[in-house]
Protein backbone atom coordinates (compact mmCIF):
# COMPACT_ATOMS: atom_id res chain seq x y z
CA UNK A 1 0.00 0.00 0.00
CA UNK A 2 2.60 2.46 0.93
CA UNK A 3 4.34 1.53 -2.75
CA UNK A 4 1.51 2.69 -4.31
CA UNK A 5 0.72 6.04 -2.68
CA UNK A 6 4.48 6.47 -2.70
CA UNK A 7 4.27 6.08 -6.62
CA UNK A 8 1.46 8.17 -6.74
CA UNK A 9 3.54 10.84 -5.17
CA UNK A 10 5.79 10.88 -7.49
CA UNK A 11 3.92 10.72 -10.37
CA UNK A 12 2.49 14.18 -8.77
CA UNK A 13 5.74 15.27 -7.73
CA UNK A 14 7.24 15.05 -11.14
CA UNK A 15 4.50 16.81 -12.99
CA UNK A 16 4.83 19.86 -10.75
CA UNK A 17 8.75 19.96 -11.32
CA UNK A 18 8.77 19.85 -15.36
CA UNK A 19 5.31 21.74 -15.83
CA UNK A 20 5.33 24.44 -13.06
CA UNK A 21 9.45 24.97 -12.29
CA UNK A 22 8.40 24.59 -9.12
CA UNK A 23 10.25 22.36 -7.16
CA UNK A 24 7.67 21.37 -3.97
CA UNK A 25 10.53 20.80 -1.59
CA UNK A 26 11.98 23.90 -2.21
CA UNK A 27 8.71 25.69 -1.65
CA UNK A 28 8.71 24.37 2.12
CA UNK A 29 11.41 26.77 2.92
CA UNK A 30 10.15 29.90 1.34
CA UNK A 31 7.35 31.75 0.83
CA UNK A 32 6.38 32.08 -1.61
CA UNK A 33 2.67 31.86 -3.24
CA UNK A 34 2.99 29.22 -5.86
CA UNK A 35 1.34 26.25 -5.11
CA UNK A 36 2.67 22.45 -6.32
CA UNK A 37 -0.64 21.83 -7.69
CA UNK A 38 0.16 18.42 -9.84
CA UNK A 39 0.66 16.85 -6.26
CA UNK A 40 -2.37 18.48 -4.31
CA UNK A 41 -4.46 17.53 -7.81
CA UNK A 42 -3.33 14.26 -7.88
CA UNK A 43 -3.66 13.68 -4.19
CA UNK A 44 -7.17 14.80 -3.92
CA UNK A 45 -8.36 12.72 -7.14
CA UNK A 46 -7.41 9.81 -5.79
CA UNK A 47 -8.68 10.64 -2.06
CA UNK A 48 -11.51 11.73 -3.85
CA UNK A 49 -12.49 8.48 -5.98
CA UNK A 50 -11.24 6.63 -2.66
CA UNK A 51 -14.26 7.99 -0.83
CA UNK A 52 -16.91 7.68 -3.71
CA UNK A 53 -15.57 3.71 -3.62
CA UNK A 54 -16.48 3.16 -0.44
CA UNK A 55 -19.45 4.86 -0.34
CA UNK A 56 -21.55 3.21 -2.71
CA UNK A 57 -19.49 -0.30 -3.87
CA UNK A 58 -21.22 -2.89 -1.73
CA UNK A 59 -24.68 -2.08 -2.89
CA UNK A 60 -23.70 -1.93 -6.53
CA UNK A 61 -21.39 -5.52 -6.20
CA UNK A 62 -24.43 -7.23 -4.68
CA UNK A 63 -26.52 -6.38 -7.25
CA UNK A 64 -24.57 -7.52 -9.98
CA UNK A 65 -24.11 -10.51 -8.49
CA UNK A 66 -28.39 -10.78 -8.53
CA UNK A 67 -27.85 -12.21 -4.48
CA UNK A 68 -31.13 -12.48 -2.76
CA UNK A 69 -30.74 -11.50 0.76
CA UNK A 70 -31.79 -14.30 3.42
CA UNK A 71 -33.96 -13.90 6.03
CA UNK A 72 -33.68 -14.85 9.61
CA UNK A 73 -36.82 -17.16 9.70
CA UNK A 74 -35.61 -18.86 6.52
CA UNK A 75 -35.38 -22.87 7.01
CA UNK A 76 -33.38 -23.24 3.97
CA UNK A 77 -30.54 -21.42 4.94
CA UNK A 78 -30.92 -22.02 8.64
CA UNK A 79 -27.08 -23.70 8.36
CA UNK A 80 -25.93 -21.03 6.39
CA UNK A 81 -27.22 -18.39 9.07
CA UNK A 82 -25.90 -20.93 11.68
CA UNK A 83 -22.19 -21.74 10.61
CA UNK A 84 -22.37 -16.96 9.99
CA UNK A 85 -23.53 -16.86 14.05
CA UNK A 86 -20.75 -19.19 15.08
CA UNK A 87 -18.08 -17.29 13.37
CA UNK A 88 -19.53 -14.28 14.68
CA UNK A 89 -18.97 -15.04 17.92
CA UNK A 90 -15.35 -16.54 17.41
CA UNK A 91 -14.58 -13.12 15.74
CA UNK A 92 -16.02 -10.78 18.18
CA UNK A 93 -17.51 -9.14 14.72
CA UNK A 94 -20.98 -7.43 14.27
CA UNK A 95 -23.19 -9.80 12.27
CA UNK A 96 -22.95 -9.10 8.73
CA UNK A 97 -26.17 -9.67 6.66
CA UNK A 98 -25.91 -12.80 4.68
CA UNK A 99 -27.07 -13.16 0.97
CA UNK A 100 -27.29 -16.02 -1.65
CA UNK A 101 -26.59 -15.77 -5.39
CA UNK A 102 -28.51 -18.38 -7.90
CA UNK A 103 -25.58 -19.85 -9.04
CA UNK A 104 -24.59 -23.74 -9.56
CA UNK A 105 -20.80 -23.06 -9.17
CA UNK A 106 -19.39 -22.76 -5.64
CA UNK A 107 -18.11 -19.41 -4.71
CA UNK A 108 -18.50 -17.08 -2.16
CA UNK A 109 -17.26 -13.42 -1.45
CA UNK A 110 -17.39 -10.50 1.33
CA UNK A 111 -18.03 -6.81 0.57
CA UNK A 112 -18.91 -3.33 3.10
CA UNK A 113 -17.09 -0.47 3.64
CA UNK A 114 -16.57 -1.50 7.63
CA UNK A 115 -17.28 -4.41 10.04
CA UNK A 116 -20.21 -2.32 10.84
CA UNK A 117 -21.60 -2.31 7.16
CA UNK A 118 -20.67 -6.07 5.84
CA UNK A 119 -22.39 -8.20 3.62
CA UNK A 120 -21.35 -12.26 2.84
CA UNK A 121 -22.75 -13.96 -0.36
CA UNK A 122 -22.53 -17.30 -0.80
CA UNK A 123 -23.81 -19.15 -4.77
CA UNK A 124 -26.41 -22.14 -3.97
CA UNK A 125 -23.46 -24.57 -5.22
CA UNK A 126 -21.35 -23.99 -2.65
CA UNK A 127 -23.90 -24.64 -0.17
CA UNK A 128 -24.82 -27.78 -1.82
CA UNK A 129 -21.49 -29.02 -2.55
CA UNK A 130 -19.55 -28.48 0.76
CA UNK A 131 -20.23 -29.84 4.30
CA UNK A 132 -20.56 -27.82 7.36
CA UNK A 133 -16.81 -27.83 8.42
CA UNK A 134 -15.92 -26.93 5.18
CA UNK A 135 -18.80 -24.37 4.80
CA UNK A 136 -17.77 -23.14 8.50
CA UNK A 137 -13.77 -22.69 6.63
CA UNK A 138 -15.35 -20.44 3.87
CA UNK A 139 -17.10 -18.25 6.16
CA UNK A 140 -14.29 -17.56 8.15
CA UNK A 141 -12.22 -16.62 5.74
CA UNK A 142 -14.60 -14.45 4.45
CA UNK A 143 -15.69 -12.64 7.29
CA UNK A 144 -11.98 -12.25 7.81
CA UNK A 145 -11.47 -10.21 4.56
CA UNK A 146 -14.24 -8.14 6.54
CA UNK A 147 -12.01 -8.04 9.92
CA UNK A 148 -9.11 -7.02 8.12
CA UNK A 149 -10.75 -4.37 6.09
CA UNK A 150 -9.65 -6.02 2.79
CA UNK A 151 -12.72 -4.39 1.21
CA UNK A 152 -11.50 -0.98 2.09
CA UNK A 153 -7.99 -1.24 1.61
CA UNK A 154 -9.20 -3.32 -2.54
CA UNK A 155 -11.61 -0.25 -3.09
CA UNK A 156 -9.11 2.42 -2.20
CA UNK A 157 -6.50 0.80 -4.58
CA UNK A 158 -8.78 0.21 -7.21
CA UNK A 159 -9.85 3.78 -7.00
CA UNK A 160 -6.04 4.75 -7.12
CA UNK A 161 -5.43 2.35 -10.25
CA UNK A 162 -8.33 4.07 -11.83
CA UNK A 163 -6.61 7.83 -10.94
CA UNK A 164 -3.34 7.23 -12.02
CA UNK A 165 -4.67 5.99 -14.88
CA UNK A 166 -6.32 9.64 -15.34
CA UNK A 167 -2.78 10.83 -14.64
CA UNK A 168 -0.83 9.36 -16.93
CA UNK A 169 -3.46 10.45 -19.44
CA UNK A 170 -3.82 13.37 -18.76
CA UNK A 171 -0.07 13.85 -18.11
CA UNK A 172 1.18 12.19 -22.01
CA UNK A 173 -1.63 14.79 -23.49
CA UNK A 174 -0.12 17.84 -21.55
CA UNK A 175 3.42 16.99 -22.80
CA UNK A 176 2.49 17.55 -26.67
CA UNK A 177 1.34 21.03 -25.74
CA UNK A 178 2.91 21.99 -22.55
CA UNK A 179 6.88 20.75 -23.22
CA UNK A 180 7.89 24.61 -24.68
CA UNK A 181 6.17 26.70 -21.54
CA UNK A 182 7.93 24.17 -19.08
CA UNK A 183 11.65 24.77 -19.97
CA UNK A 184 10.75 28.49 -20.23
CA UNK A 185 9.65 28.34 -16.94
CA UNK A 186 12.24 26.59 -15.53
CA UNK A 187 14.91 28.92 -16.61
CA UNK A 188 13.62 31.74 -15.18
CA UNK A 189 12.72 30.51 -11.59
CA UNK A 190 15.05 28.36 -10.44
CA UNK A 191 14.10 24.88 -11.06
CA UNK A 192 16.07 21.72 -11.06
CA UNK A 193 18.60 22.34 -13.50
CA UNK A 194 21.68 20.37 -14.90
CA UNK A 195 22.31 16.56 -15.22
CA UNK A 196 20.40 15.67 -12.36
CA UNK A 197 17.07 17.52 -13.72
CA UNK A 198 17.39 15.22 -16.90
CA UNK A 199 17.87 12.26 -15.41
CA UNK A 200 15.01 12.92 -13.31
CA UNK A 201 12.92 13.46 -16.32
CA UNK A 202 13.70 10.48 -18.36
CA UNK A 203 12.79 8.44 -15.40
CA UNK A 204 9.79 10.36 -14.33
CA UNK A 205 8.79 10.01 -18.38
CA UNK A 206 9.22 6.12 -17.69
CA UNK A 207 7.15 6.36 -14.81
CA UNK A 208 4.00 8.07 -16.84
CA UNK A 209 4.42 5.63 -19.68
CA UNK A 210 4.45 2.51 -17.58
CA UNK A 211 2.52 3.55 -14.80
CA UNK A 212 -0.53 2.02 -15.56
CA UNK A 213 0.84 -1.03 -16.21
CA UNK A 214 2.88 -0.83 -12.88
CA UNK A 215 -0.06 0.32 -10.48
CA UNK A 216 -2.11 -2.97 -11.93
CA UNK A 217 0.87 -5.09 -10.93
CA UNK A 218 1.12 -3.43 -7.55
CA UNK A 219 -2.50 -4.01 -7.08
CA UNK A 220 -2.51 -7.49 -8.15
CA UNK A 221 0.26 -8.19 -5.65
CA UNK A 222 -1.58 -6.43 -2.90
CA UNK A 223 -4.78 -8.54 -3.55
CA UNK A 224 -3.03 -11.84 -3.51
CA UNK A 225 -1.25 -11.35 0.31
CA UNK A 226 -5.05 -10.30 1.48
CA UNK A 227 -5.82 -13.51 0.30
CA UNK A 228 -3.30 -15.39 2.24
CA UNK A 229 -3.89 -13.29 4.89
CA UNK A 230 -7.25 -13.92 4.88
CA UNK A 231 -7.23 -18.06 4.43
CA UNK A 232 -4.46 -17.80 7.93
CA UNK A 233 -7.14 -15.62 9.62
CA UNK A 234 -9.96 -17.59 8.77
CA UNK A 235 -7.72 -20.78 9.93
CA UNK A 236 -7.70 -18.91 13.45
CA UNK A 237 -10.73 -18.15 13.91
CA UNK A 238 -11.99 -22.18 13.33
CA UNK A 239 -8.57 -23.16 14.43
CA UNK A 240 -9.21 -25.63 11.71
CA UNK A 241 -7.40 -24.94 8.68
CA UNK A 242 -7.95 -28.51 7.25
CA UNK A 243 -12.01 -27.43 6.93
CA UNK A 244 -11.14 -24.80 4.46
CA UNK A 245 -8.56 -26.90 2.83
CA UNK A 246 -11.26 -29.52 1.83
CA UNK A 247 -13.16 -26.87 0.63
CA UNK A 248 -10.78 -24.98 -1.55
CA UNK A 249 -10.11 -28.92 -2.78
CA UNK A 250 -13.89 -29.52 -3.48
CA UNK A 251 -14.19 -25.35 -5.26
CA UNK A 252 -11.42 -26.04 -6.99
CA UNK A 253 -12.19 -29.73 -8.82
CA UNK A 254 -15.64 -27.75 -9.73
CA UNK A 255 -14.15 -24.99 -10.84
CA UNK A 256 -16.53 -23.68 -13.80
CA UNK A 257 -16.52 -19.68 -14.41
CA UNK A 258 -19.53 -18.19 -12.21
CA UNK A 259 -21.11 -16.56 -14.59
CA UNK A 260 -23.32 -14.68 -11.84
CA UNK A 261 -20.04 -12.40 -10.75
CA UNK A 262 -18.82 -9.97 -12.93
CA UNK A 263 -15.43 -8.96 -13.49
CA UNK A 264 -15.90 -5.77 -11.28
CA UNK A 265 -16.47 -7.97 -8.22
CA UNK A 266 -13.82 -10.78 -9.29
CA UNK A 267 -11.02 -9.88 -6.92
CA UNK A 268 -13.43 -9.96 -3.87
CA UNK A 269 -14.01 -13.57 -4.17
CA UNK A 270 -12.89 -16.44 -2.57
CA UNK A 271 -12.24 -18.56 -5.89
CA UNK A 272 -11.62 -16.23 -9.21
CA UNK A 273 -15.02 -16.54 -10.83
CA UNK A 274 -14.11 -15.98 -13.99
CA UNK A 275 -11.62 -18.79 -14.77
CA UNK A 276 -8.89 -17.25 -15.82
CA UNK A 277 -5.80 -18.86 -16.36
CA UNK A 278 -3.32 -16.51 -14.42
CA UNK A 279 -5.19 -17.54 -11.10
CA UNK A 280 -4.96 -21.36 -11.54
CA UNK A 281 -0.95 -21.51 -12.93
CA UNK A 282 1.54 -21.17 -11.14
CA UNK A 283 4.80 -19.79 -12.49
CA UNK A 284 6.08 -16.05 -13.20
CA UNK A 285 4.24 -14.78 -15.44
CA UNK A 286 0.77 -15.89 -13.29
CA UNK A 287 2.70 -14.93 -10.07
CA UNK A 288 2.40 -11.03 -11.27
CA UNK A 289 -1.18 -10.92 -13.06
CA UNK A 290 -3.31 -13.35 -11.06
CA UNK A 291 -5.57 -11.45 -8.43
CA UNK A 292 -5.82 -14.89 -6.39
CA UNK A 293 -2.97 -16.72 -5.08
CA UNK A 294 -3.23 -20.16 -7.21
CA UNK A 295 -5.40 -23.01 -5.11
CA UNK A 296 -2.42 -25.51 -5.19
CA UNK A 297 -0.31 -23.35 -2.71
CA UNK A 298 -3.01 -21.94 -0.73
CA UNK A 299 -3.65 -25.72 0.60
CA UNK A 300 -0.37 -26.69 1.13
CA UNK A 301 0.14 -23.41 3.18
CA UNK A 302 -2.78 -24.57 4.88
CA UNK A 303 -2.37 -28.26 5.55
CA UNK A 304 1.19 -26.84 6.76
CA UNK A 305 -0.76 -24.43 9.32
CA UNK A 306 -1.99 -28.83 11.20
CA UNK A 307 1.16 -29.75 10.69
CA UNK A 308 0.56 -32.14 7.20
CA UNK A 309 3.93 -31.30 5.06
CA UNK A 310 3.17 -32.25 1.69
CA UNK A 311 6.16 -35.07 1.09
CA UNK A 312 7.55 -35.56 -2.68
CA UNK A 313 8.21 -39.18 -2.42
CA UNK A 314 5.16 -40.63 -1.00
CA UNK A 315 1.91 -40.93 -3.06
CA UNK B 1 12.00 28.03 22.23
CA UNK B 2 13.28 25.25 24.98
CA UNK B 3 10.00 25.64 26.90
CA UNK B 4 7.43 25.26 23.73
CA UNK B 5 9.64 21.72 23.11
CA UNK B 6 9.39 20.58 26.78
CA UNK B 7 5.32 21.73 26.90
CA UNK B 8 5.11 19.94 23.17
CA UNK B 9 6.70 16.53 24.99
CA UNK B 10 4.53 16.71 27.89
CA UNK B 11 1.69 16.90 25.87
CA UNK B 12 2.30 14.27 24.13
CA UNK B 13 3.75 11.75 26.88
CA UNK B 14 -0.30 13.22 28.16
CA UNK B 15 -2.19 12.07 25.11
CA UNK B 16 -0.53 9.00 24.80
CA UNK B 17 -0.76 8.17 28.36
CA UNK B 18 -4.98 8.78 28.04
CA UNK B 19 -4.72 6.32 24.79
CA UNK B 20 -3.23 3.63 26.42
CA UNK B 21 -5.59 3.98 29.36
CA UNK B 22 -8.57 4.37 27.30
CA UNK B 23 -7.25 1.20 24.87
CA UNK B 24 -6.82 -1.35 28.61
CA UNK B 25 -10.41 -0.06 29.78
CA UNK B 26 -11.87 -0.80 26.09
CA UNK B 27 -10.24 -4.61 26.54
CA UNK B 28 -11.53 -5.00 30.10
CA UNK B 29 -14.86 -4.26 29.43
CA UNK B 30 -14.75 -6.81 25.88
CA UNK B 31 -13.27 -9.66 28.45
CA UNK B 32 -16.14 -8.35 30.54
CA UNK B 33 -18.35 -8.92 28.14
CA UNK B 34 -16.87 -12.16 26.16
CA UNK B 35 -17.10 -13.82 29.69
CA UNK B 36 -20.94 -13.60 29.26
CA UNK B 37 -21.16 -14.42 26.03
CA UNK B 38 -20.31 -17.94 27.12
CA UNK B 39 -23.32 -18.19 29.46
CA UNK B 40 -25.27 -17.12 26.98
CA UNK B 41 -24.79 -19.91 24.57
CA UNK B 42 -24.88 -22.38 27.77
CA UNK B 43 -28.15 -21.66 28.17
CA UNK B 44 -29.35 -21.78 24.96
CA UNK B 45 -27.96 -25.13 24.72
CA UNK B 46 -30.09 -26.08 28.37
CA UNK B 47 -33.19 -24.27 26.75
CA UNK B 48 -33.03 -26.98 23.35
CA UNK B 49 -32.26 -30.08 24.83
CA UNK B 50 -35.82 -30.60 26.56
CA UNK B 51 -37.05 -30.05 23.14
CA UNK B 52 -34.76 -33.19 21.68
CA UNK B 53 -35.98 -35.17 24.20
CA UNK B 54 -39.53 -34.79 24.15
CA UNK B 55 -39.32 -34.93 20.19
CA UNK B 56 -37.42 -38.41 20.15
CA UNK B 57 -38.82 -39.94 23.07
CA UNK B 58 -41.81 -41.09 21.30
CA UNK B 59 -39.40 -43.39 19.03
CA UNK B 60 -36.91 -44.58 21.06
CA UNK B 61 -38.73 -46.39 23.74
CA UNK B 62 -35.97 -48.70 24.35
CA UNK B 63 -33.35 -46.18 25.23
CA UNK B 64 -35.41 -44.73 27.87
CA UNK B 65 -32.47 -44.84 30.22
CA UNK B 66 -30.33 -42.15 28.13
CA UNK B 67 -32.76 -40.19 27.82
CA UNK B 68 -33.60 -39.83 31.21
CA UNK B 69 -29.77 -39.20 31.88
CA UNK B 70 -29.63 -36.49 29.39
CA UNK B 71 -32.47 -35.01 30.68
CA UNK B 72 -30.16 -35.43 34.57
CA UNK B 73 -27.12 -34.23 32.84
CA UNK B 74 -29.34 -31.06 31.93
CA UNK B 75 -31.03 -30.14 35.03
CA UNK B 76 -27.61 -30.79 36.48
CA UNK B 77 -25.69 -28.07 34.08
CA UNK B 78 -28.36 -25.52 34.98
CA UNK B 79 -28.51 -25.95 38.95
CA UNK B 80 -24.48 -26.07 39.17
CA UNK B 81 -22.54 -23.56 41.21
CA UNK B 82 -19.43 -22.05 40.50
CA UNK B 83 -17.14 -21.84 37.24
CA UNK B 84 -15.16 -25.06 37.94
CA UNK B 85 -19.00 -26.76 38.53
CA UNK B 86 -20.33 -25.42 35.80
CA UNK B 87 -17.60 -27.18 33.57
CA UNK B 88 -17.88 -30.09 34.95
CA UNK B 89 -21.59 -30.38 34.70
CA UNK B 90 -21.35 -29.37 31.06
CA UNK B 91 -18.79 -31.98 29.91
CA UNK B 92 -21.03 -34.66 31.50
CA UNK B 93 -23.76 -33.16 29.55
CA UNK B 94 -21.93 -33.09 26.51
CA UNK B 95 -20.82 -36.99 26.88
CA UNK B 96 -24.22 -37.99 27.17
CA UNK B 97 -25.43 -35.84 24.88
CA UNK B 98 -23.16 -37.70 21.84
CA UNK B 99 -24.28 -40.77 23.15
CA UNK B 100 -27.88 -40.23 21.89
CA UNK B 101 -27.04 -38.49 19.01
CA UNK B 102 -25.03 -41.93 18.20
CA UNK B 103 -28.38 -43.80 19.18
CA UNK B 104 -30.17 -41.72 16.80
CA UNK B 105 -28.60 -43.51 14.01
CA UNK B 106 -30.02 -46.89 14.95
CA UNK B 107 -33.24 -45.42 14.08
CA UNK B 108 -33.90 -44.71 10.59
CA UNK B 109 -37.83 -43.15 11.12
CA UNK B 110 -35.98 -41.10 13.70
CA UNK B 111 -32.93 -39.89 11.73
CA UNK B 112 -35.21 -39.45 8.68
CA UNK B 113 -37.70 -37.01 10.28
CA UNK B 114 -37.29 -33.39 9.89
CA UNK B 115 -37.96 -32.04 13.11
CA UNK B 116 -35.25 -34.13 14.18
CA UNK B 117 -32.65 -33.10 11.60
CA UNK B 118 -33.66 -29.31 12.72
CA UNK B 119 -33.19 -30.04 16.27
CA UNK B 120 -29.91 -31.66 15.45
CA UNK B 121 -28.26 -28.80 13.38
CA UNK B 122 -29.73 -26.94 16.05
CA UNK B 123 -27.67 -28.62 18.96
CA UNK B 124 -24.68 -28.65 17.12
CA UNK B 125 -24.74 -25.48 16.06
CA UNK B 126 -25.27 -24.40 20.02
CA UNK B 127 -22.12 -26.77 20.63
CA UNK B 128 -20.03 -25.21 18.35
CA UNK B 129 -21.00 -21.61 19.93
CA UNK B 130 -20.08 -22.77 23.11
CA UNK B 131 -17.12 -23.59 21.68
CA UNK B 132 -16.14 -20.20 20.10
CA UNK B 133 -17.69 -18.45 22.72
CA UNK B 134 -14.86 -20.07 25.21
CA UNK B 135 -12.48 -19.23 22.54
CA UNK B 136 -13.01 -15.49 21.64
CA UNK B 137 -13.00 -15.24 25.84
CA UNK B 138 -9.42 -16.77 25.68
CA UNK B 139 -8.44 -14.58 22.61
CA UNK B 140 -9.69 -11.27 24.30
CA UNK B 141 -8.08 -11.97 27.87
CA UNK B 142 -5.12 -12.73 25.98
CA UNK B 143 -5.26 -9.54 24.26
CA UNK B 144 -5.38 -7.90 27.52
CA UNK B 145 -3.32 -9.56 29.10
CA UNK B 146 -0.52 -8.86 26.55
CA UNK B 147 -1.43 -5.32 26.44
CA UNK B 148 -0.76 -5.04 30.34
CA UNK B 149 2.58 -6.92 29.85
CA UNK B 150 4.38 -5.83 27.21
CA UNK B 151 6.70 -2.07 27.86
CA UNK B 152 5.83 0.40 27.81
CA UNK B 153 1.99 -0.53 28.69
CA UNK B 154 2.72 -2.09 31.95
CA UNK B 155 3.41 0.84 33.30
CA UNK B 156 -0.06 2.36 32.88
CA UNK B 157 -1.40 -1.21 33.91
CA UNK B 158 0.25 -0.99 37.12
CA UNK B 159 -0.04 2.79 37.49
CA UNK B 160 -3.84 2.25 37.64
CA UNK B 161 -4.11 -1.10 38.83
CA UNK B 162 -5.40 -3.54 36.07
CA UNK B 163 -5.89 -7.02 36.72
CA UNK B 164 -4.88 -10.05 34.57
CA UNK B 165 -8.09 -12.14 33.38
CA UNK B 166 -8.20 -15.60 34.02
CA UNK B 167 -7.99 -17.35 31.18
CA UNK B 168 -10.82 -20.59 30.52
CA UNK B 169 -9.48 -23.79 31.57
CA UNK B 170 -10.67 -27.39 31.40
CA UNK B 171 -10.20 -28.43 35.42
CA UNK B 172 -10.48 -31.94 35.16
CA UNK B 173 -7.85 -34.00 33.51
CA UNK B 174 -10.56 -36.49 32.33
CA UNK B 175 -12.51 -33.64 29.90
CA UNK B 176 -9.39 -33.62 28.03
CA UNK B 177 -10.32 -36.89 27.05
CA UNK B 178 -12.49 -37.17 23.98
CA UNK B 179 -16.16 -38.74 24.99
CA UNK B 180 -16.11 -42.38 24.30
CA UNK B 181 -19.31 -43.33 22.72
CA UNK B 182 -21.37 -46.02 23.80
CA UNK B 183 -23.17 -47.91 20.74
CA UNK B 184 -23.93 -51.13 21.69
CA UNK B 185 -27.89 -51.26 22.58
CA UNK B 186 -27.91 -52.84 25.80
CA UNK B 187 -27.08 -50.67 28.49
Amino acid sequence: MVLFVLFFGFLGYGFDIFYFGNDPLELIGQRSFAIPIGTLMALVVGGGMSLWGLQGGAKAVLSSASAAPVSDEDPRYRTLLNVVDEITIASGLPRPRVFVIPDADPNAFATGRDPEHSYVAVTQGLLDSLNREELQGVIAHEMSHIKNYDIRVMTVIAALVGAVFLLSDWSSRAMRFGAGGGRRSRSSRGGIGGAAGIILLVVWLLAIILAPLVSQILAMAVSRQREYLADASGAELTRNPLGLAKALEKIESAETPTESIKRGSAHLCIVDPLGRKANFKEGAVADIFATHPPISKRITFLKAMAYQYESQKAQ
Amino acid sequence: MGTIILLVVVGVVILWVIAKYNSLITLRNQVQIGWRQIYVQLKRRHDLIPNLVNTVKGYMEFEQDTLRQVIEARNAAVNAKGVADAAAKEGELTAVLSRLFALVENYPQLKASENVKQLQEELTSTENKVGFARQFYNDIATKFNIAQQVFPGNIIASLFKFQAAELFQIEKPEEREVPTVNLSLKK
